[in-house]
């Protein structure tokens, strides 16, 4: 290892200004931490409102990364597997969301599944009623998450090759068995981190969810938007949840982490 | 060979994104002028923003800088130490924030007043005339969040009403509210009479006489250690005085 890292050498100047990179991330988490009311930590992120705003955040965030792996898989696979006309376009409008200001994404769902938007009348004649609910928020959080979904995994079916496909093909396995035997279990670290960074998106999300979800407690209120509206009122309970919400998501990328070096 | 071509892309680009920054910092300085800086709260920006224009068509010279958002924002920039001369906030409960810590130059006054009305889409799908329909079952009703001003003038109005409404979403502020309604989402929203009056054709209004149990008032005043606090005075006193009191009115504020 220590031979290897000699080896390549690493230009002595990089180490300042990365450094000062480094820096500019941990110093403003450690002025978040430094600003905790620790004495009255315990109860503030044990409040009912609070509970309920974690408790909905991760049950949303679980179920958009499934729609993302649901709906990302494929389009990934298509994207890395096939070759057609405006390919190239068609990768930039799926990877759009992760430029796009989530408010932006928030009004461009409200005016497709909206009551009054492109789908939401068809969707309130099938008894389907977004406005308002939690479906929203897990459509909100979907829309930002899928292209994290979406670009490792096609970078990691990219990097695979398909040699082993190849070979899965040739000794008469279907392009289904391919896929399920060969193809994913080769990018499965590929998939996984995918899948925990569509996780870790989810959770964050705010824009998009308060502006086309709502902010209702235990339906559309989620710890971000909680900790949005506690600011206004009680800022040491905001504090005390943003330090929650970024232990929750430091665990997930660590996860994250741990399951590419092991896979 | 390579390498230090790269390290000469990254000064390079280090170099394009601080210019634009240094630019724009001389740019903002190089006139000489002097700047008042106004801490406002967001409902009143268009009626501030003419009575900046006013201000400084009479102070040839002076520069009114304003920043809209939120009171409760405003009031956690200054006590950051935002340099700021003037805050006007849209409750008496943030304005007693900085007075409390003693951050304020002079006595707040309040200078207008603003009461709760009913928005619903201009064609009232939920045909809501008055308070107590906002309680009917299946109206998708939305409010402010109590931890904000207009939600807990709602709930005020709620309660003087002896009603229990069930929102189907409490807000982060009066333009969320106002958002939901003119894109049909909700049904109703409580929002104040300026909103409706601001959002034109896109909502209708609807008044209660009960908005009289919470009104809303908002407090002006000078913050300590600004630098223009001559300007400041000036500027509160056009903002009290009968000129500033018109295009208050005509926004739709009410009288202090």
């Amino acid at each position: 290892m220590t031979l290897r890292e000699s080896a390549v050498g690493l230009p002595r100047w990089a180490l300042v200004p990365a450094g000062a990179g480094a820096l500019f991330v941990v110093l403003p988490l450690a002025a978040l931490v430094s600003r905790v009311d620790w004495t009255r930590f315990g109860s503030l992120i044990t409040s009912d409102a609070s509970l309920a705003a974690l408790e909905l955040s991760l049950r949303t965030s679980a179920a958009s990364t499934l729609l993302c792996l649901v709906f990302g898989m494929p389009m990934a696979l298509v994207l890395a597997r096939s070759r057609f006309v405006g390919q190239d376009l068609l990768r930039s409008v799926v990877l759009l969301p992760l430029v796009l200001p989530p408010v932006v994404g928030g009004i461009a769902l409200l005016y497709t599944f909206g009551r009054r938007g492109l789908l939401g009348h068809a969707l309130e004649v099938a008894g389907v009623q977004i406005a308002f609910s939690t479906i929203a928020v897990v459509l909100a959080q979907t829309f930002v998450a899928l292209p994290f979904l979406v670009v490792s995994l096609e970078g990691a079916l990219r990097s695979a090759g398909h040699r082993y496909d190849v070979v899965a093909a040739s000794l008469g396995a279907g392009p289904t068995t391919v896929l399920f035997r060969v193809t994913l279990p080769l990018v499965l670290p590929g998939l996984l981190s995918g899948a925990v960074l569509a996780f870790a998106r989810a959770l964050g999300e705010f824009g998009a969810t308060i502006t086309f979800a709502g902010s209702l407690q235990g339906v559309t209120r989620t710890l971000p938007l909680e900790i949005y509206l506690q600011r206004e009122a009680d800022a040491d309970a905001a504090v005390a949840l943003s330090v929650v919400l970024m232990v929750v998501a430091v665990v997930v990328i660590a996860f994250a982490r741990r399951g590419k070096g092991v896979l | 060979m390579k390498k230090k071509l790269a390290g000469t892309r990254v000064v390079g680009a280090l170099a394009l994104l601080a210019a634009p920054l240094t630019a724009c910092a001389s740019a903002d300085r190089d006139s000489g002028d002097i700047t008042l800086v106004v801490y406002a709260a967001s409902s009143l920006k268009t009626t501030f923003e003419q009575l900046g224009e006013q201000f400084e068509a009479d102070h040839p010279g002076v520069d009114v800088e304003f920043n809209f958002a939120g009171s409760s924002d405003l009031v956690s920039q200054i006590q950051q130490g935002a340099p700021v001369d003037i805050f006007a906030s849209a409750d008496i409960a943030n304005m007693d924030k900085l007075a409390a810590q003693d951050q304020l130059g002079g006595q707040a006054q309040v200078f207008a007043t603003n009461t709760l009305e009913i928005a619903v889409p201009p064609a009232n799908p939920a045909q809501i005339g008055a308070l107590a329909d906002l309680a009917k079952e299946g109206v998708q009703l939305v409010v402010c969040a109590p931890e904000v001003p207009c939600g807990s003038a709602a709930r005020k109005v709620e309660s003087a009403a002896g009603l229990d409404w069930k929102p189907v979403s409490e807000e982060q502020s009066v333009a969320d509210v106002l958002n939901k309604v003119t894109t049909g989402e909700a049904d109703a929203g409580l929002v104040y009479v300026t909103d409706v009056k601001s959002a034109g054709a896109a909502v209708q209004g609807i008044e209660f006489p009960l908005a009289s149990e919470a009104v809303n008032a908002y407090p002006v005043a000078p913050v300590k250690g600004g630098e223009q606090s001559d300007l400041a005075r000036q500027f509160i006193q056009l903002v009290l005085g009968s000129e500033g009191q018109a295009v208050l009115a005509a926004a739709g504020f009410g009288k202090p």
